[in-house]
């Protein structure tokens, strides 16, 4: 029987997969919008699991918030990213440097 | 239904008034209208600050609880008006001059400051994500607004990655939260944290929302976009950065610990203390090594924030209040500075080295006077304003039984007056160097002169009666 454990246990790991990609990755900031996008869907599990455990509907309804900003927030990083892009001319993450810090 | 769009007036007026805006620049005149568009945004601003202002003094909520208006979110709401219309006077002329003036940009503070107003008056997990997206996705944008420049850019897509992780911390936060408690409205989960004991659930939840929020007000250690950010962007956008969306995330910050949370003090009181004592500490530090004023002005922030927390952490209602009279005046003094800082000009280009301010007080006296006034207020040097600010926190953490909170926050204020004393010291008694142009723009001398005068003359005035204001509204938030 698949419980709300299970549930919990595989958002957080995608959660926390979210977040070392975030820090570790030296690659690439595409990698970096990849894991975002992971840490916000680990949360929609999250969302989903609690309100059918609740019965609950409110849960869902923010899953739909949560997924309709995910996409704005994409189409927004994407944007700036062509923008560096064009003046870099590398999406590097290494290479996002000019400022210390 | 019909009353509750009355409450909602104010963001109702200014979001329509920012998709009119947009629709009419792009059919007419596009970038040419941006400066008259600069203008007219800033009055509907200042007019819907009045409106806020005088309006009704009630509590009201609509939408079953989602959007609370109280008294702390119009005195919130009313800094923030002011001083986003404010940063966009600033703004008009400096852009304008370098050709980076988009009819974009004032349509995107709006929209910024319509999710900061709905931030502050959230009631609920949900519109607390919808303020704060519609705020940072906003201000990723102006962020990189300048982008023909790698710095702009650079800073925008830092900004966005660390924003973005800051986002999904507060929202895996909110689902644990929801979770556990079994609802996202904040009057639900007060009722579901009573008692002794926070259920391990809630608790992770509320620790992971501080951190999100931590990462909006810059407090360290999730401050690390801040020195870039503030340097990379367009300095108006900096100017921006530093003000309006920093009242809107400590308001917020108050209004999920107190509304939310308020059942719980024990628990957030001490995560509080921390990022507040660390706050202080970095940000005086780290901004003594810094030559460029924007950097400098980021560490600064940092510190400030720190302060502001630190009336925050008391867990009071005296602790809010201290906390918003804390920004207010904090928000005044950047107003000032910032002006100053879009004036230094070497012919005709911005400059931001610390070093070319060398001597500036024998060639232009009254800037490097009102200069001088301002940095002693950022330092908390007494018979200024910044001094009173600071001996509210930390009296609020005094009576709220942190007294070693408020001995730290002595000691990194004595650390932290270092660097505003060094600018000082260079206006004064710097080597002679290349002189700066002399203002060319009135509106920004005459923010500056205004910024300095308030600093003397609001002790003498009883701080205008600002401080009466703050206590009503944080009477209004913490019951």
């Amino acid at each position: 029987m698949i419980g709300l454990e299970h549930y919990l246990v595989v958002a957080a790991t995608l959660f926390v997969i979210g977040i070392f990609g975030l820090f570790l990755n030296r690659k690439n900031v595409i990698i970096l919008l990849m894991s975002i996008e992971l840490m916000l869907l680990a949360v929609n599990i999250n969302m989903v699991a609690f309100s059918s455990h609740l019965g609950d509907l409110v849960g869902q309804v923010f899953t739909l918030f949560i997924l309709t900003v995910a996409a704005a927030e994409a189409a927004i990083g994407l944007a700036i990213l062509v923008c560096f892009f064009r003046n870099r001319g590398t999406i590097a993450v290494e290479d996002v440097n000019v400022m210390k810090g | 239904m019909q009353a509750d769009l009355a409450i909602l007036l104010p963001e109702i007026l200014l979001s329509a008034f920012a998709l009119v805006a947009l629709l009419g620049a792009v059919y007419t005149g596009k970038d040419k209208l941006a400066s008259a568009l600069v203008w007219v945004t800033s009055i509907v601003m200042l007019v819907l600050a009045a409106m806020i202002g005088l309006g009704d003094a009630t509590t009201q909520v609509a939408f079953d609880g989602t959007f609370v208006n109280d008294g702390f979110a119009r005195f919130a709401k009313v800094v923030i008006m002011v001083a986003a219309a404010v940063v966009l006077i600033m703004s008009q002329e400096y852009m304008q001059r370098r050709g980076i003036l988009r009819f974009e940009y004032p349509i995107l503070v709006c929209l910024a400051s319509v999710g900061m107003m709905v931030m502050v008056s959230a009631g609920d997990l949900i519109s607390l994500y919808m303020g704060l997206e519609l705020q940072s996705l906003s201000l990723y944008v102006v962020a990189s607004l300048r982008r023909d420049s790698v710095k702009s850019t650079e800073a925008g897509m830092k900004y966005f990655v660390l924003g973005a992780l800051s986002s999904g911390l507060l929202l895996y936060g909110a689902s644990l939260t929801y979770g556990f408690s079994g609802t996202t409205s904040f009057s639900g989960i007060i009722q579901a944290v009573q008692g002794e004991h926070l259920s391990l659930g809630v608790l992770f939840g509320l620790v992971f929302i501080v951190s999100g929020l931590a990462f909006k007000v810059s407090a360290v250690p999730f401050h690390m976009w801040t020195p870039d950010v503030y340097e990379g962007s367009p300095t108006p956008v900096t100017a921006f950065f530093a003000t309006a969306p920093k009242m809107a995330a400590m308001g917020l910050f108050a209004r999920v610990m107190h509304d939310a949370f308020g059942g719980a003090v024990g628990d957030w009181q001490q995560v509080i203390a921390f990022l507040a004592v660390l706050s202080m500490f970095l940000g005086s530090i780290a901004a003594i090594g810094q030559s460029n004023i924007k950097r400098l002005m980021a560490y600064s922030s940092i510190a400030h924030m720190g302060y502001a927390l630190m009336g925050l952490a008391s867990g009071t209602a005296l602790g809010v209040e201290s906390m918003l009279v804390y920004m207010a005046i904090y928000v005044t003094m950047n107003v000032g500075t910032f002006a100053f800082i879009l004036s230094m000009e070497r012919n005709g280009q911005p400059v931001t080295d610390i070093l070319s301010l060398s001597s500036l007080s024998k060639y232009a006296p009254g800037r490097a006077f009102a200069l001088l006034v301002l940095m002693f207020s950022l330092a908390g040097v007494p018979p200024m304003l910044g001094f009173f600010g600071k001996l509210y926190v930390l009296r609020a953490a005094y009576e709220g039984g942190l007294a070693w909170l408020a001995v730290a926050g002595v000691v990194a204020s004595v650390i932290g007056a270092f660097y505003y004393i060094r600018i000082v010291y260079y206006m004064y008694f710097g080597e002679e160097t290349e002189e700066l142009d002399t203002p060319r723009n009135p509106v920004l001398s005459g923010l500056l002169v205004a910024s300095a005068v308030i600093m003397i003359a609001a002790v003498v005035l009883n701080l205008f009666g600002i401080d009466g204001a703050a206590a009503s509204a944080a009477a209004s938030l913490v019951n």
